[in-house]
């Protein structure tokens, strides 16, 4: 028999399973009932474009930001953000923006922005309670699976070594570096701990504040919404973690992008992530 | 352009083209029959679990003096046309009466005088409105429970019904501002028949002659410019059918949210 020459029939990577299928699709879940929210959250804001600090809106202190519309210096409309008493013209985009067909839209946060796009207060608490409902419930499944899966303890949770790594973590992400072979398989520490920051601090944070919004959920321990600094304050510490969150997914979704953007998109859909062998 | 700045384009108009696709979808599932029906189911598990956290004794939070805004923003009708309502409020609401009747044993008519003299309650609360400002106020006025006892409602009865003097659109047949609550509202110690704000007679801004306080629901169920109250065991046939002007345009009934 002649020798025949076949350079390798090994794979230079293999599939692994990194995500299960609950996992899956609480991940999709959260994104879909997170984006619902945030961008309902963007029209309710939109009935009163002002965020302040205490209980009352109304307490002779100025908001700590307001966005609107004014006559600008040569009569025409501008849109304007105040933060901490500072003033930006935000025509286009804040205060003052275009509806699709071209008509002027003098709400805070543009259409293209919002759920619905055309102003419907009442619909858009609608859309924004449905799917509180859906993140609430679908955030307890998951933390209850993560701990009784172990996914928390196994996956999430960084140990002393990689705690202790930090440093190199932090380089290597400067660099746009990320790990290959074995370690991809498994997050890194600064992502197990941005994991870990968003899923209990940010998101239970969120919902506290949502929940301190509730004139009725505030009656049943009177004062506890003090805890967050007031009603208005609440209303200030959802808006900021609501940015915070989309801050999140900005940095999450670049770091998919960079580090193999459909190697991650197939192991969150179908669970299989292609690791390189010997790189 | 190099291919990683291509691949950068390709991403980014794919996701604008995707996002687009979704605001699309998400405008025409709110223009359809069925998609609101399916997002409203929120409200009645909301109020569900609210109900079962905290039933008629649990107190909205009240403040002290030093809280109080410096003044209490009037917000809806802030005059109520018509001859009627101006005719009663240049003579000081002397001659004003509230009308208590429907499901009642013993229907009534208060005047303002009356009212006042019944048993009041001063309390400090936060008033949210929908919008999403707070302002905190001090209302005095009679608890809505004492007007209940007076008149008795039949077992019958499931609501208070809130009908106002203020026409929230013009025409020869307007539409009155209506507002309704249950009966565990009703009867909580905090939910008043207010004719007092900050230590005055409320103003008309607020209300006058009496605005309902109802302090653990949001501020477009306190109706102002109360004429009369209706115990009813259902307000399908009231107006627009939902229990309120807001609802009957598109708002939750229950605000405890």
């Amino acid at each position: 028999m002649a020798a025949v020459s076949i350079t390798s029939s090994a794979p230079p990577s293999y599939l692994y399973y990194r995500h299960t299928l609950p996992v899956r699709i609480m991940h999709w879940t959260n994104f879909i009932a997170l984006t619902i929210l945030f961008m309902s959250g963007l029209h309710i804001f939109n009935a009163h474009a002002a965020l302040y600090w205490g209980d009352s809106s109304y307490s002779g202190r100025p908001p700590l930001l307001q966005i609107t519309t004014r006559d600008g210096a040569n009569g025409e409309r501008i849109g304007v953000t105040n933060v901490f008493g500072r003033e930006f013209e935000t025509t286009g985009v804040l205060g003052l923006s275009k509806y699709p067909n071209g008509a002027p839209n003098r709400h805070a946060f543009p259409s293209w922005a919002t759920i619905p796009g055309g102003y419907s207060l009442a619909m858009a608490r609608d859309w924004h309670f449905f799917f509180a409902w859906v993140f609430v419930l679908n955030g307890v499944a998951y933390v209850l699976y993560s701990l009784f899966t172990r996914h928390l303890m196994r996956d999430l949770a960084p140990t002393g070594k990689e705690l202790r790594g930090i440093g190199t973590s932090i380089v290597d992400h400067l660099k746009f570096k990320h790990p290959t072979g074995e370690a991809a398989k498994r997050y890194n520490v600064l992502q197990k701990l941005a994991y870990l920051s968003v899923i209990f601090v940010l998101l239970p944070l969120l919902i506290l504040a949502g929940w301190a919004m509730s004139p009725w959920l505030n009656s049943i321990i009177p004062g506890w919404v003090d805890l967050l600094g007031g009603r208005q304050s609440a209303r200030t510490i959802h808006f900021i973690v609501a940015w915070l969150l989309f801050l999140f997914l900005a940095v999450h979704v670049f770091e998919v992008i960079i580090s193999g953007f459909w190697n991650h998109i197939r192991s969150m859909v179908t669970g299989r992530y292609r690791v390189k062998t010997g790189a | 352009m190099t291919p990683g700045q291509q691949a950068k384009r390709r991403f980014l108009l794919g996701a604008s083209s995707l996002g687009a696709l979704f605001l699309t979808g998400c405008d025409r599932l709110s223009d359809t029959e069925w998609f609101p029906k399916v997002l409203r189911t929120h409200e009645t598990l909301s109020r569900g679990v609210h109900k079962l956290l905290g039933s008629r004794p649990s107190m909205a939070q009240e403040f002290a003096e030093a809280d109080l805004s410096p003044f209490f923003r009037s917000n809806g009708t802030s005059m109520p046309e018509g001859d009627e309502y101006q005719a009663l409020a240049k003579n000081g609401f002397a001659d004003w009466q509230l009308e208590v009747g429907g499901l009642v044993e013993k229907p009534a008519k208060l005047t303002l005088a009356e009212l006042r003299a019944m048993p009041r309650r001063t309390q400090i609360t936060r008033h949210d409105c929908v919008e999403g400002w707070s302002a905190i106020g001090k209302w005095t006025g009679v608890p809505l429970s004492n007007v209940m006892a007076l008149v008795r409602p039949q077992a019958s009865a499931r609501y208070v019904v809130f009908h106002c003097a203020d026409a929230m659109s013009g025409g020869l047949t307007p539409e009155y501002y209506y507002e309704s609550i249950d009966m565990d509202d009703a009867m909580h110690p905090q939910t008043l028949l207010a004719y007092g704000l900050n230590g005055k007679d409320l103003p008309i801004a607020n209300g006058a002659p009496i605005r309902l306080r109802v302090e653990r629901q949001l501020g477009y169920k306190h109706a102002k410019y109360v004429m009369r109250i209706q115990l009813v065991e259902s307000f399908a046939n009231i107006a627009g059918g939902k229990g309120g002007y807001w609802e009957d345009n598109g708002y939750q009934w229950y605000a405890g949210i």
